[in-house]
Formats: C-alpha cells, sequence, structure tokens
C-alpha cells in the first residue's frame, strides 16, 4: 500500500518536473516575443502625444498615413529594391550552390564556413566594409587608377547601384544556405541520366536541374526578399535618404520622431507583407517533384 | 566545364571577401586614414581596442551579452526542442513555429516590438533587457540544431534504456543528453557570434546606454572615421570563422546545414 502511494506521488512529481522545462520556454517565449508583438499591436492604434509617448485610444489614424503619397512611394521602393536584390543574389547563388554541392567534401566545408562567416558578420560591419571598398581614398576605383583604365580615383556611394551590390552581398550567403539542403539532396543520378542521354552540363542544367528546382528556387526568392526587406544598415550607409526603406524609417520614426504608434503601424504592415510572403512559401510547397525537403 | 565552374566559384569567393580584405588592409595603415592599398604598417589600431576605455567597455559588453543571451537561447531551446521530439503534439509544432518566427521576420519587427515592451514595464536600457531580447531572438540557432541532433538519435536506444528500467530523468542524462551535447554547443556558438553581430535589437532596447561594438561601430561611423573600426571589423570576421571552423572541425556541417547524412553521400 504505502509502497503503491510512494509510486503514485513519485510519479505525480515526476510529471509535474518533466512539465516544469516546457512550461518555462513557452513563457519565455510567450512573454518575451508574442507580448511584445501584442503590445506593438495596440500601441499601432493608440494616439500619439507630443513630447510624451503615447495615451490609449483606438484610432486608425496611423494606418491612415500609409496612403499618403510618400509612405507608398517608401514601400514601393522597399519592395522593388528587396525584389531586385532577392532575383539576382539568387541568379548568383543557384548555379553557385549546385556547383557547391557537387564540389569534394573538403571544399563545401571550408565555403560553409567562410559564407557562415559573412552571413553572421554585423550589417554595420558589411556597410562600413562596402563604403570603404567603393570609396576615393580606399576603394576599388584606386585598383583601376593602378591599372591605368581611369585617371582618376572615386567614390561611388551613396548611391542606389551601390546600395543593390551590398543587398546582394548581404543575401547571397543566406540564399546559398537556403538552396543547399535541397541541391545537396537532388539526385545526381537525375543529371548523370541526361548526360547519358547525351546532354551537355550546360544544357543539363538547365532542361533537368533548374525545371525540377522551380518550387526551391521560387521559395528562395522569396525568402532572400524577406531578408533584404530587414535591412536596416545598408540604406543608410549606401544609400541616400530617398533610398532608405520601411525598416530605416520604422526605426526613425520610433528613436528620432519618438511616433511609437506610427512606428508600429509601420512595422505591422511590414510583418503583414513578410508573413504574407512567408505563407506564400508553404503553399508554393516544400517539395519538389525529385528535390528533397526545401 | 569543370574550368568554368571553377573559375566561376572563385570569382564568388573573390567577391564575397573583397569588402573584408580591403577593410584589413584598411586597419594596419601606420596614420589615421582611410587608405588603401594601406601607407606604412602597424598593428597598433588593434591595441586601441583594448586601451581606449569607450571602446574596451563596449567589447566588454558585447562579449557578455553574448554569452548569457546564447546561454539563455539554449536553455528555452532545448525544452521546446525535447517536447516536439518526445510528442509531436500541436501544442509542441505550435511552440517550435514560435520560436523559428523571431528569424524568419525582418528584425526591425521584433526590436520594435522589444522596445515597446521595455519601455512599457521599465526595462529599456538595461543590459538584462537586451540579454534577454537577444536570448528569446536567437532561440532559432540552438532549437533547429538540437532538432536536428535529436532526429538523429535511434529512438530503439532511448525504448531500450527504459525497458532496462531507466526512468525518464536517466534516460536524459545517460542516453539523449551525451548524444545531442554536440547540437547544444553548435546552437550555442551560433547564437553567440550572431549575438556579438546584432545591431537593431540592441540598439532599440537599450543603445543609449549599454553600447556593444556593432553600435559603437556604426556611432563612430557617423562622427568619423578610426581606424579601431576596421580593426574590430576583422576581429569579428576572425571570430566567425574560427568559431564555424571549429563546429565543422567537430561536427558535420554539411548535415547541420541539411544535407543529408555523410554516409547517403
Amino acid at each position: 500500500m504505502s509502497a503503491m502511494e510512494d509510486s503514485a506521488s513519485g510519479a505525480a512529481r515526476g510529471f509535474s518536473l518533466k512539465l516544469l522545462p516546457p512550461v518555462y520556454a513557452s513563457v519565455m517565449l510567450g512573454l518575451f516575443f508574442l507580448i511584445p508583438l501584442g503590445i506593438m499591436l495596440a500601441v499601432s492604434f493608440f494616439h500619439r502625444v507630443e513630447g510624451a509617448f503615447y495615451e490609449p485610444a483606438f484610432e486608425l489614424t496611423n494606418y491612415a498615413r500609409f496612403l499618403d503619397a510618400f509612405f507608398i512611394r517608401i514601400l514601393g521602393f522597399s519592395i522593388g529594391l528587396s525584389i531586385a536584390a532577392a532575383v539576382i543574389a539568387v541568379l548568383i547563388a543557384f548555379p553557385f550552390t549546385y556547383s557547391l554541392t557537387r564540389a569534394r567534401r573538403g571544399t563545401q566545408i571550408f565555403a560553409l564556413v567562410f559564407l557562415l562567416a559573412v552571413l553572421s558578420l554585423s550589417e554595420v560591419i558589411i556597410g562600413f566594409s562596402w563604403s570603404t571598398l567603393l570609396s576615393r581614398t580606399a576603394g576599388v576605383s584606386n585598383l583601376f587608377v593602378a591599372l591605368g583604365l581611369f585617371e582618376r580615383s572615386a567614390a561611388y556611394y551613396p548611391s542606389l547601384p551601390a546600395l543593390l551590390l551590398g543587398l546582394v552581398y548581404l543575401s547571397f550567403p543566406y540564399t546559398v544556405l537556403v538552396l543547399y539542403p535541397a541541391l545537396s539532396r537532388l539526385d545526381p543520378e537525375l543529371s548523370e541520366a541526361a548526360r547519358m542521354m547525351g546532354a551537355s552540363p550546360v544544357r543539363t542544367f538547365f532542361t533537368v536541374v533548374v525545371p525540377v528546382m522551380k518550387r526551391t528556387i521560387i521559395s528562395t526568392i522569396i525568402l532572400a526578399f524577406v531578408f533584404t526587406l530587414g535591412a536596416y544598415i545598408l540604406p543608410q550607409t549606401l544609400g541616400k535618404p530617398p533610398h532608405w526603406t520601411l525598416s530605416v524609417h520604422i526605426t526613425d520614426q520610433a528613436i528620432f520622431e519618438a511616433n511609437l504608434p506610427f512606428a508600429a503601424a509601420m512595422a505591422i504592415l511590414l510583418l503583414l507583407v513578410s508573413l504574407v510572403m512567408v505563407a506564400i512559401t508553404l503553399l508554393v510547397g516544400k517539395e519538389d517533384a525529385v528535390g528533397g525537403k526545401a | 566545364m569543370k574550368a568554368i565552374r571553377v573559375v566561376f566559384m572563385i570569382a564568388v569567393f573573390c567577391f564575397m571577401s573583397a569588402p573584408i580584405l580591403v577593410v584589413a588592409g584598411v586597419s594596419v595603415n601606420e596614420k589615421k586614414r582611410l587608405l588603401f592599398p594601406p601607407k606604412g604598417f602597424t598593428l597598433d589600431w588593434y591595441g586601441e581596442l583594448f586601451a581606449q576605455s569607450a571602446w574596451f567597455n563596449a567589447l566588454q559588453n558585447s562579449v557578455l551579452i553574448a554569452l548569457f543571451a546564447s546561454a539563455l537561447a539554449v536553455s528555452v531551446a532545448l525544452p521546446v526542442a525535447l517536447y516536439l521530439w518526445q510528442r509531436n503534439s500541436v501544442f509542441g509544432r505550435l511552440l517550435f513555429s514560435i520560436g523559428l518566427a523571431p528569424f524568419m521576420l525582418p528584425p526591425v519587427i521584433t526590436a520594435l516590438g522589444l522596445l515597446i515592451f521595455w519601455v512599457s514595464v521599465g526595462g529599456s536600457g538595461h543590459m538584462a533587457a537586451t540579454v534577454i531580447s537577444h536570448g528569446v531572438f536567437l532561440v532559432t540557432l540552438p532549437l533547429v540544431t538540437i532538432s536536428l541532433g535529436l532526429e538523429s538519435i535511434n529512438r530503439q536506444l532511448v525504448e531500450a534504456a527504459r525497458t532496462m528500467g531507466a526512468d525518464e530523468k536517466t534516460v536524459f542524462f545517460t542516453v539523449i543528453r551525451p548524444l545531442i551535447t554536440p547540437y547544444i554547443v553548435s546552437g550555442f556558438a551560433f547564437a553567440f557570434v550572431l549575438s556579438l553581430n546584432e545591431y537593431i535589437i540592441a540598439y532599440m532596447v537599450a543603445g543609449f546606454t549599454v553600447e556593444t561594438l556593432p553600435i559603437k561601430i556604426f556611432n563612430s561611423l557617423r562622427y568619423g572615421y578610426t581606424p579601431v573600426m576596421a580593426a574590430v571589423a576583422v576581429i569579428f570576421a576572425l571570430v566567425s570563422v574560427v568559431v564555424f571552423g571549429l563546429v565543422a572541425r567537430y561536427g558535420d556541417l554539411p548535415r547541420l546545414l541539411g544535407a543529408a547524412a555523410k554516409d547517403a553521400k
């Protein structure tokens, strides 16, 4: 009897102890991720008070400002710029990753370490590095001068091409790492079969690999797009104020204009755009016909 | 064909390393000027990082935040991954998706949410707020690595241990933990490096009082150039290469990044 009671209470205690870690994790994620997003959603309907932060209200003023030609232009520019950067990054990353997955294991590991290092590099550092590389005194134009191509060195930033270049650089490692699992699981027999039937490697790549990977390519472009939308430092360091994206304006409104309700409304808009995009990648489907998990 | 492929890959490699190489060159300039190729050679700017209290303070903040935040990220990620692995319930999958979310969304969204949150509860401007914010933001990385580790465990092993009378705790500490330790360490390393480099959340939550190195660089960038910035950039790049190199050395990096298992290739 007492033994039974012991084991029963032991089981009860074990049960509650076992639940403690998941409960702790849920509380952490709920308290410090979901609740902040919830508060942000609430604040986006609040009334801005000049000189203070905000006061509770329910008004759509902050959202109505999106209809401003100025903010429509910002949104349009952010989306267009991010799409351009994402497409260029994937155009380079896809053949690169395909070649990488067919390279020796040692080469693969070297490239992965290198790309992870670049990916984790602070956007601040990437912005600073590119502004140096594009500067007059330390930039790539000095190389052209040394080669006798140019008379005088020049600065190439701030400008739109510089910003686009920076964003492609920023998203390239990300796209490679998104493409890598799918391409490395691509059945090698597939391209071998095409080769045996007489197709050249280039032809095989375009007529077999690319069509088979179509869904993966589309998903990757969308993910790279969302990733680039988050760029915050590069538009400020490599671009001019008209090139500031939604991410920059959100911070600007929150910190320098002290207009948290409007910043929150813009963040909610950005959140919706991103969620819709991620949902589309899920709808496009994770599985390609022959490729593995994307 | 192979030649074209090699040339292409080398070209991409050059493009990706060019900015860092130029910054490395700039960081050894003898004078406090932005010149490349560098004039003269000195490593003094690297010393300045430790000698100038403003830079050293930022370095200390960054390392402290990264250590505590990545430990916190692992402490949250481990139960979520285990819970989902033990019972594939709807709640488990939901928790897992929430853990992935901060990383899928543009970080400025999380940053603004946390700014408003900390302003409301009164933690804004404290280092603890930055640590907690980074910890929750970076949960994704250990969550992904630990889940991969758990997937690789043969469930029959766990069954065998249970049959032989081991309780949950014993199974965890004698069977599961040793097998997933490399994945926990990788997750910690990934989160550590990313916390070191993270700007926008650290800036929004406590940027005016707790200066981390990325914040310090960006602030200095506005008020003029100093080669210490270049030195920090080089050190950060080296730290990342060393950390990920170690992960690759002691773990299966291709598998960690989603390639099929080694023996399948």
